[in-house]
């Protein structure tokens, strides 16, 4: 399963936020840490806004707070916002050749697993990866 | 088996707000070997995840791993005021295409009511422990990759994907092949 840079910074966002909860942390803040243009990170921000992920306050001090639960909400969560996961079952079903039928089955069962390890890791499991692999670094 | 349990992390302090917390301190939750007196809540707490109650199921599951264990089989239960809250049942198996032995967990309930109270994680410490003490170094479960919760669960708990892959195979009339 190859990720839009859209989910990738979706993805990069959420865990940001869900490190300093109860803080609002400025969009800019993030872009500059991740090196993508504002506006860009602002429509990714917009959508985790409606689905109820992050919250957003305008002003001086304001910023974007995560809102959802960490040890509920999981990766595939975030992406299922970003990405249409379901389009790649058809296009392999309506394949012309056997061929092309045999390898859809095998990339569907690629895609199924992706799926299920994405749905499998809560932004709390996250961070604690994060924490662990921020402790190995040299 | 099916049910939704608590997921912990090293970041358990970071819970929002207002998030969903545990409804009591661990100290109170017990884990112990499965008792005959246990089991009329284990089939009930069963029949209310799964919808089935297998009470013969359950007597025959008790012989095997309550009292026939000689150490390399356990069923366990999660006790708090004479209450059981949960249960998860393990084994060691050994060899299984060449691997060396490993602890397999292949049930895991908890009641509804006890989520969020790390029953889970002390069922699991507790079935760790034993399999540690008769040298076993790995854990395994299998669960269906739609069971999601499950499946967090035991990410939480530290587990990743392992060294072997399920396969399965419809077989008998209705297989198509």
């Amino acid at each position: 399963m190859k990720l839009q840079k859209n989910t990738e910074l979706a993805l990069y966002s959420v865990l940001e936020f869900a490190a300093r909860p109860g803080e609002h942390v400025p969009a800019a803040e993030v872009a500059a840490k991740y090196g993508e243009s504002l506006h860009h990170l602002a429509k990714v921000l917009s959508e985790l806004a409606r689905a109820g992920i992050v919250d957003s306050v305008r002003g001086v001090g304001g910023g974007y707070r995560f809102a959802a639960n960490p040890r509920r909400l999981t990766l595939l969560d975030v992406i299922r916002l970003f990405e249409d996961l379901g389009a790649a079952a058809p296009a392999a079903a309506e394949a012309a050749t056997p061929v092309d039928r045999a390898l859809g089955q095998v990339l569907a069962e690629i895609d199924q697993i992706a799926q299920a390890t994405f749905g499998s890791i809560t932004v709390a499991t996250m961070l604690g990866m994060v924490d662990r692999a921020a402790a190995r670094a040299p | 088996m099916d049910s939704k349990l608590p997921q912990e992390g090293r970041r358990a302090a970071r819970r929002l707000p207002g998030a969903e917390r545990p409804a009591a301190v661990d100290e109170e939750v017990q884990v112990r070997p499965v008792r005959q007196a246990d089991l009329p809540e284990v089939i009930a707490l069963d029949a209310t995840v799964t919808g089935l109650h297998k009470a013969d199921y359950w007597q025959r599951v008790y012989r095997r791993y309550g009292i026939g264990g000689q150490g390399l089989r356990h069923f366990l239960v999660a006790v708090q005021g004479g209450r059981v809250l949960g249960f998860m049942i393990g084994e060691v198996r050994d060899w299984e295409f060449g691997s060396p032995p490993c602890g397999w967990v292949f049930a895991i309930d908890v009641d509804p009511r006890a989520r969020q109270r790390r029953v889970g994680t002390h069922l699991l410490a507790a079935m760790r422990e034993r399999f540690e003490r008769v040298g076993v170094r790995v854990l395994r479960t299998m669960l269906a990759s739609d069971n999601q919760l499950l499946l967090s669960f035991f990410r939480s708990q530290g587990m990743t994907a392992g060294r072997l892959i399920p396969l399965e195979l419809a077989i008998g009339p209705q297989s198509g092949e």
